[in-house]
């Protein structure tokens, strides 16, 4: 017997609609359903997040229909002291998890990462089918949330036991907080079989003469990714799992003994606190990698694109990828300098958490030392793509503070964090996915965005973000508290002010928003059709009809010759050459990289 | 960056296979796939066996119990279903290379997996009723909430095996198996085995 | 369009920087005798990251300008050095500057957290609960009565769960509300959390540690002005939290001995 295709069945199109557009075992559509479960999640968070701004500013105004959503939460639309944490706890769970690794990672990795190695499907099509309907159903499972009890959970994001692990310390903690860790353990089981799917492809899947270092930037970012998305959930997992047994079996992993809660002693003894911050943190830290990688491979991508030039090296940013991914795993710590761990612990932790600067910085320096003599094309994915560089330098100037112990003493738990990170995930990651939005909706959607609209988009998104998260830092040096409902005290009191600079620059960000999905839904219909290459791009998903056919390259196999950033090229008949044209290359690039 | 008009130098093609894989691997040998998926089942054992040392020293209160004996049977079971399931692999690759044309003892093997498989579940359950009877419960200590975590978990994934096995005959019955999914299926099941293994040492010498 | 990009990201970047240059939002004044540590760090970190977020963006804004709408006659061009270069560059100045940092600031961690309070500090306890901080004093002879975690009681005003009839320790201790503590003093404070894990901090002593229920932390500190500073909260502990805080107060050392005769009379 040999060794016959293990995709027979898979070599006829598919029928019907479910099988073409709800259950489909094609990358491509698992994409656009990746895609759009994040876009449907990033409505709500930010929803939620203006609903937070609303009421730290204007804390008496009642607020429309939020009385139906939830009385005890919100009576009469003013919002209460928990229902501001339980609002804040579901915009940070569905931003990080339903959001920044969905969208970036398992949205336009699952479009374009077989495309662009050259192979028709993803490696375990069924697999990759099941892994977005886990992941709906652990949607599901959080949105319900907002619906039970006494609502969702109040511990934030980070769900720090005991708080999470006794349903009696308040409201949303007892079937909410439940929800909320059945939710985020079915997500876990979503993206290892996403993982799964998307490094054994990479490893096995490449078409003729793709190595792995003729790769694209962004395949290379989702494949690292990958790697880093297994081995974290795969610690996630358990901790959701102990902490469930923690709250419904009368187990003791996080709940120590001699607490007392309203007045009564808590059935629980021995548990260890510190520990759900370690094995949460072990994936949490590299988590964020994950929510940042796939955006700084799309935008290595599009740059290049706009550039009409390579790189300075391929290979480096390649490395600084990996070693990114490498040093992801040493930093969790980081997160717990004060929090009562072995203190020298905190030194171990700095001195990873600064070193992982190196290749950050090496990053930036190719991409702007790139950008140097190169023929800059301006359309709306160059712009998010240079924004992001923008972005991603002030977000990681501001996590140097944070890495050093010392100085986190005086900032942890402040603004400046939360300024940090929303530099960093909520703004940096965003403009990742609006970039390759921009880039590859004409080739999802077979339609062109309207370029207007997106330039648009992007002005007012670029400068309201910066005005929203650059004042955080002040507040932050300030010792402005984070996730306080309110600022009622003396010290708090006269920051108010930037407070609503911070709420009204939020507020009309968002309404920039809608312009976004306006642009998305009309061309989605009614846009220009679009071009096979509408970018002059030179990576194989550049060789396919907009859309693609179910087997992407029509039966054919493509075979290439070189590396997919053969740009700036003098003497060929355009700026550029395709990743599977023989045509003249150049000689010195191919093996001899700069480095 | 020096560029000249010359012909392309010969390209670097790795050695063929077929286009759906790179590189080529001995033929029938298991996925990269399976490898990934054992990579995270790893990580998640892992992950609660050093949760389980942190625990061990928060508090005073591990409280050690008695080691059921029935899991050293339960372990040669386990033990004996891998080696059943080797003989498997071997008249199947017997079978495909087309020497032998009667699947009866490969299918005797793989049944004989299978229900090993089964009775390892089943004595795991004995190990659990009888902890019950001695009012041990999952709540009951540390010592034994990780018990039953591992040995649930576990038993779990072994079901789970037992799945990919009963998926990896009813091929065989309609004559349509691969070597390469016996090969994955193999690979999962022995490292059930391993995983049990170590599983029985650690508990062995903490509860 | 391009143009327009460049000089927009140079307007943000300058008025980013204008606070800061501006010290319009800074730290409070530091009332710690190790504060000084953190706030040169601080300083250093801030000159040495306003330098290369200034550069970094004027740069990137200059290259944008430059590169942008060229004429075709116009050639790719390397950047001088190269990738090389780059990342030379990169791990020679980033290298050294992050170490160097992080080497320096490992003084001030150590001065708040490797060291252990010394023998003649002061021992005050804390106790975190949803949502308030007490304080408990040991009184004349010097010892904490023991918590009986079954005997805290907020309605009867039995914070620290303290056995006045049965435990001889206790009889003397004193309960306060606020932490008075005298200028000058090594203060030895005793961290113990009730319910779920919180956090205490004050900006001016530049002092900041978890309450993580189930471990016995403590930190220590020196007071060196006088005044009435607050105690927040930082770590989420339930819908109370943005209203969880105490004040310490910093005494010379009569006014502080007048404080803690009139708590101990109201016990």
């Amino acid at each position: 017997m040999h060794d016959v295709s293990a995709h027979l069945a898979h070599h006829t199109p598919p029928q019907g609609f479910i099988r073409k557009y709800i259950f489909s075992v094609d990358h491509k559509v698992i994409g656009k359903q990746y895609y759009g479960l994040g876009l449907f999640a990033v409505v709500i968070g930010m929803v939620l997040s203006w609903l937070m701004r609303i009421h730290l500013v204007w804390p008496n105004f009642a607020i429309p229909g939020l009385k139906w959503i939830s009385s005890a939460g919100a009576p009469g639309g003013i919002i209460t002291p928990e229902y501001y944490l339980q609002l804040m706890t579901m915009h940070g769970t569905l931003m990080v998890f339903f959001v920044l690794t969905n969208v970036p990672f398992a949205g336009f990795g699952n479009y374009f990462l077989p495309i662009q190695i050259g192979a028709d499907d993803m490696a375990f099509p069924r697999f990759n089918m099941m892994s977005f309907w886990v992941t709906f159903v652990g949607f599901c499972v959080l949105f319900a949330a907002f619906f039970v009890g006494d609502g969702p959970p109040l511990s934030g994001w980070t769900a720090y036991a005991p708080l999470s692990a006794i349903p009696g310390t308040g409201p949303g903690q007892a079937m909410g907080q439940t929800l909320w860790a059945i939710s985020i353990a079915t997500f876990c089981i979503g993206q290892l079989l996403g993982s799964l799917n998307f490094i054994t492809t990479t490893l096995d899947f490449r078409t003729k003469g793709m190595t792995l270092m003729r790769m694209p930037l962004c395949t290379w970012a989702w494949f690292i990714t990958s790697c880093i998305g297994l081995l974290a959930f795969a610690v996630l997992l358990p901790a959701c799992i102990l902490l469930i047994l923690d709250r419904v079996a009368g187990t003791s992993f996080f709940i120590p003994s001699n607490l007392v809660v309203s007045d009564q002693l808590v059935n629980h003894s021995g548990g260890s606190p510190l520990l759900w911050q370690h094995l949460f943190w072990f994936f949490g830290h590299p988590e964020v990698y994950i929510a940042i990688l796939p955006a700084v491979g799309i935008v290595s991508h599009i740059l290049v694109n706009s550039y009409r030039r390579p790189l300075l090296s391929h290979k480096a940013v390649i490395y600084c990828l990996m070693a990114i991914g490498f040093l992801s795993f040493m930093v969790w710590g980081h997160h717990m300098f004060v929090s009562g761990m072995n203190p020298f612990s905190a030194l171990v932790f700095s001195f990873p958490t600064l070193v992982i600067t190196i290749p950050f910085t090496i990053l930036t320096l190719i991409w702007i030392g790139s950008l140097y003599g190169s023929n800059l094309q301006i359309n709306s994915a160059s712009l998010f793509a240079l924004g992001f560089i923008s972005m991603l330098v002030t977000g990681g100037i501001s996590g140097f503070f944070l890495a050093q112990p010392s100085i986190d003493i005086y900032l942890h738990g402040t603004y400046f964090v939360v300024g940090h990170f929303h530099m960093v995930m909520g703004v940096a990651a965003i403009f990742g996915m609006f970039a390759g939005t921009y880039f590859w909706a004409s080739k999802m959607f077979g339609r062109m965005m309207n370029e207007t609209l997106g330039k648009i988009h992007f002005w007012g998104t670029f400068v309201g973000t910066y005005c929203i998260f650059m004042p955080f830092h002040y507040l932050g040096l300030v010792g402005n508290v984070r996730r306080y409902s309110a600022f009622v005290d003396d010290y708090l009191a006269p920051l108010i002010p930037v407070h609503k600079f911070i709420s009204i620059a939020a507020l009309f960000t968002g309404a920039v928003q809608l312009i976004f999905l306006y642009n998305l839904t009309y061309s989605r219909f009614k846009g220009a059709p679009a071009p096979v290459n509408p970018w002059n791009g030179t990576s194989l998903e550049w060789t396919v009809p907009s859309p693609p056919p179910w087997d992407n390259f029509g039966g054919r196999h493509p075979v290439v010759y070189h590396d997919p950033y053969q740009y700036g090229i003098e003497g060929s008949s355009g700026d550029y050459v395709m990743q599977d044209s023989p045509e003249q290359i150049q000689t010195v690039r191919e093996d001899k990289d700069l480095i | 960056m020096a560029t000249t008009l010359q012909p392309p130098p010969p390209t670097k093609f790795p050695s063929s296979g077929s286009r759906r894989r790179l590189k080529p691997r001995e033929p029938g040998g298991p996925s990269t796939g399976i490898w990934v998926g054992l990579a995270a089942i790893t990580m998640t054992f892992a992950a609660f066996t050093s949760a389980m040392v942190v625990r061990q020293g928060s508090a005073n209160d591990w409280r050690h119990f008695a080691f059921p004996l029935i899991l050293y049977v339960n372990t040669l079971v386990l033990v004996a279903s891998s080696l059943t399931l080797q003989m498997a692999r071997r008249r199947f690759a017997v079978l495909a290379s087309g020497v032998e044309q009667n699947v009866q003892p490969a299918f005797r093997a793989l049944y004989g997996t299978l229900f090993l498989g089964c009775l390892f579940v089943a004595g795991q359950s004995a190990a659990w009723l009888q902890l019950r009877s001695e009012g041990i419960y999952l709540a009951s200590a540390p010592s034994s909430s990780f018990f039953y975590v591992f040995t649930v978990l576990h038993a779990l994934h072994v079901v789970g095996g037992v799945f990919g096995l009963a998926y990896v005959i009813s091929k065989l019955h309609r004559g349509a198996l691969r070597l390469g999914t016996l090969s994955a299926a193999s690979l999962y099941w022995h490292f059930m085995g391993l995983l049990w293994l170590y599983l029985l040492v650690v508990l062995r010498f903490r509860i | 369009m391009a143009k327009l990009v460049a000089v927009t990201l140079a307007l943000i970047t300058i008025a980013s920087a204008v606070p800061i240059l501006a010290h319009i939002w800074v730290p409070p004044a530091d009332i710690s005798t190790h504060g000084h540590l953190i706030d040169e760090q601080m300083s250093d970190t801030m000159a040495e990251a306003g330098i290369c977020f200034i550069a970094a963006q004027l740069i990137l804004a200059a290259f944008i300008w430059m590169f942008s709408n060229r004429k075709p006659g116009d050639k790719i061009k390397n950047f001088p050095g190269g990738a090389k270069g780059l990342v030379t560059a990169a791990f020679l100045l980033v290298g050294t500057e992050v170490l160097a940092l992080g080497f320096f600031g490992t003084r001030a961690w150590a001065d708040v957290f490797l060291t252990p309070a010394s023998a003649n500090s002061m021992p005050v306890q804390v106790q975190a609960g949803q949502f308030a901080f007490y304080f408990r004093y040991p009184g004349p002879d010097g010892k904490f009565g023991p918590i009986h975690p079954d005997k805290i009681n907020e309605a009867s005003q039995n914070i620290f769960g303290l056995d006045v009839d049965n435990d001889p320790d206790s009889k003397d201790d004193i309960v306060t509300a606020e932490m008075g503590v005298p200028m000058n003093k090594e203060i030895h404070l005793l961290m113990h959390a009730k319910d779920v894990g919180h956090s205490f901090y004050v900006r001016e002593l530049r002092m900041q540690q978890d309450f993580v229920p189930g471990l016995d932390l403590s930190l220590h500190f020196t007071a060196t002005k006088v005044g009435r500073y607050e105690i927040v909260c930082t770590q989420l502990c339930g819908l109370g939290h943005y209203n969880m805080k105490a004040y310490l107060n910093v005494m010379s050392q009569p006014d502080y001995d007048d404080w803690l005769k009139k708590q101990a009379s109201m016990q």
